[in-house]
């Protein structure tokens, strides 16, 4: 051993300083994405069909705002009820009962086999196929009956349509998640002597709900646009109230663009509160999407809490 | 406290159990042991009847598993009747099924509060001890995910006990552990049997058969070959296939 070799061993060993590797195609892409943003921009600014001082005036005017609020409580109201009916169809879907099953599976059928759209149309004109509902023995004597046109509003036919769609999805997502739950969880709690409505309400539900929450989340925002589609019932949700406006105005663009500006405002506050549901229902789970930041999960890429 | 006779069990055309005849008395702790596929874990299933069986008939402290004798008609009970049974029999299973949403302490709390309906507050109380009492009262707020496994497997021993049992099943307990681990489980399982707990072990850990079993099975394609005192078995085994499967094992 000669005196060089004893002097790289002594010490902590060099830092390593190597010349990175050069990128030249992310030099590229940037170039091509600025000069589309900058054309954009122009023509955000220089394009006068947007009519930016026509938005602005019915931006909060109470027609739209009656349109948001009717968008909202639809939202709401379909999530709600499809979330509810929903768990019910996933849980007849893994019934021991036959019958169950395969009613569940007729009503997924039907449901997701035709487009959201017609049905709307359908529920809309219900009243042609059934003109008056009644209370009775099936089969036999009626004790009261009402005109369903009496009983039935446009909201009630849109609300109505909607949970009835989205229930047949949600049961899918809810299905998924209670069969994600290991099975030993299960025979964890039957050896306590816990029974199947306890063992499914206290322990394989919460489980299932992190497997849940996120594709509900993603239905959710989904919803919120999809209440777009009870124009066909007629309803007068925020797209249709833009509608409305824009056949006296003839500004068909402005009022669509206001439109979209209070759906993305709306969706991204459901984008804020799905972080937060997610980060609840991951208790007690150590790794998971989670764990990054709201800023990550929101506008994507790797950064983040990591 | 537990008594089978001809207890046969079929997954679709597999036998499992073919007529086990076995006898567990009071405070006794009898070790199953057996190569996999023995059906010795099946058989322990079918004590809380996690596992329904075919033929035969299954005692738990004079009570039939499952169903109910008038004349000579059995009738199968009803989920909440069979729920009842099993509050009395405490389950450690291979693979720990801890409630991972839940902390140590509620996991020790759940059934108590949940199917017994007691008192939250000294059900924590008691929870408290209970952890304590298997080293691990510092952990009780830690969620599953943050112990390890011999520490997970404490906690479900303290979950199990917190139904105060009358008879307690270990299905493999420590055969999921790092070989570091198994002796603080084991520890905990031999000062409950110091208490006079009534315990059915399937193990493959015959150090602590030899050491705590009061009695030793060894069971081979779906019947019991051999049973006696664990020292007897153990070193002069009767049965041939005793011999071949000690001989792997030891």
């Amino acid at each position: 051993m000669n005196a060089k070799d004893d002097q790289v061993t002594v010490g902590e060993p060099e830092t390593i300083r190597a010349v990175p590797v050069r990128h030249p195609g992310r030099w590229v892409a940037a170039a091509v994405v600025a000069v589309l943003v900058a054309m954009l921009v122009n023509n955000l600014l220089t394009n006068e069909a947007y009519n930016w001082s026509e938005q602005w005036k019915y931006l909060f005017a109470e027609p739209v705002l009656n349109g948001v609020r009717n968008t909202i409580w639809l939202t709401l109201a379909a999530m709600v009820g499809g979330v509810l009916l929903g768990i019910g169809l996933a849980l007849m879907r893994l019934s021991a009962n036959p019958l169950l099953r395969w009613a569940a599976w007729l009503y997924l059928w039907i449901f997701r086999g035709t487009p959201l759209y017609t049905q709307l149309l359908i529920w809309g004109n219900i009243g042609a196929l059934f003109p008056a509902l009644g209370i009775g023995i099936p089969f036999g004597p009626q004790f009261a009956s009402w005109e369903t046109n009496a009983l039935y509003s446009a909201a009630a036919a849109a609300a109505i349509g909607l949970i009835l769609n989205e229930a047949a999805y949600m049961a899918e997502i809810v299905r998924a998640g209670i069969l994600s739950v290991d099975p030993g969880q299960q025979e964890a709690a039957h050896a306590l002597g816990m029974g199947r409505m306890l063992t499914m309400r206290r322990i394989v539900l919460p489980q299932a709900m992190r497997v849940i929450v996120p594709p509900t989340g993603n239905e959710t925002i989904s919803m919120l646009k999809n209440t777009s589609l009870v124009t066909a019932v007629p309803y007068l949700e925020l797209t249709f109230t833009a509608q409305t406006i824009y056949s006296s105005t003839y500004q068909i663009i402005p009022m669509l663009i206001m439109a979209c500006i209070w759906y993305l405002a709306l969706s991204s506050v459901l984008m804020i509160g799905q972080y937060y549901l997610e980060r609840y229902y991951a208790k007690g789970s150590v790794q998971g999407d989670a764990g990054r930041g709201l800023r990550a999960r929101l506008v994507g890429g790797s950064g983040g809490a990591a | 406290m537990v008594k089978a006779e001809r207890v046969c069990k079929r997954f679709g055309s597999v036998e499992v159990l073919k007529g086990i005849d076995l006898e567990v008395q009071s405070g006794e702790v009898m070790c199953v042991v057996g190569p996999s596929g023995s059906g010795k874990s099946t058989f322990l299933r079918c004590v809380n009847h996690l596992e329904k069986v075919n033929a035969g008939r299954l005692w738990v402290d004079g009570q039939l598993v499952g169903y109910r004798q008038k004349g000579d008609k059995l009738y199968e009970l009803r989920e909440k009747e069979v729920a009842a049974q099993r509050r009395d029999i405490g389950m450690v299973f291979q693979r720990f099924n801890l409630f991972p949403h839940m902390t140590a302490l509620e996991n020790v709390m759940e059934a108590p509060v949940r199917v017994k309906g007691e008192n939250a507050k000294e059900v924590r109380i008691r929870a408290g001890e209970l952890l304590d009492r298997v080293g691990l009262g510092a952990k009780s707020g830690s969620y599953p995910a943050q112990l390890s496994g011999g520490q997970q497997q404490r906690v479900a021993i303290a979950r199990a006990l917190a139904m105060k049992p009358k008879l307690m099943l270990f299905d493999e307990p420590t055969s999921a552990l790092d070989p570091e681990l198994v002796g603080e489980v084991l520890d905990v399982m031999r000062d409950l049997a110091r208490d006079g707990m009534t315990m059915i072990v399937v193990t493959h850990e015959m150090g602590f058969a030899r050491e705590v079993g009061d009695s030793l099975v060894f069971m081979d394609d779906g019947v019991v070959v051999e049973k006696g005192v664990p020292l007897d078995v153990l070193t002069s085994p009767q049965h041939q296939r005793t011999k071949a499967f000690l001989s792997k094992v030891l």
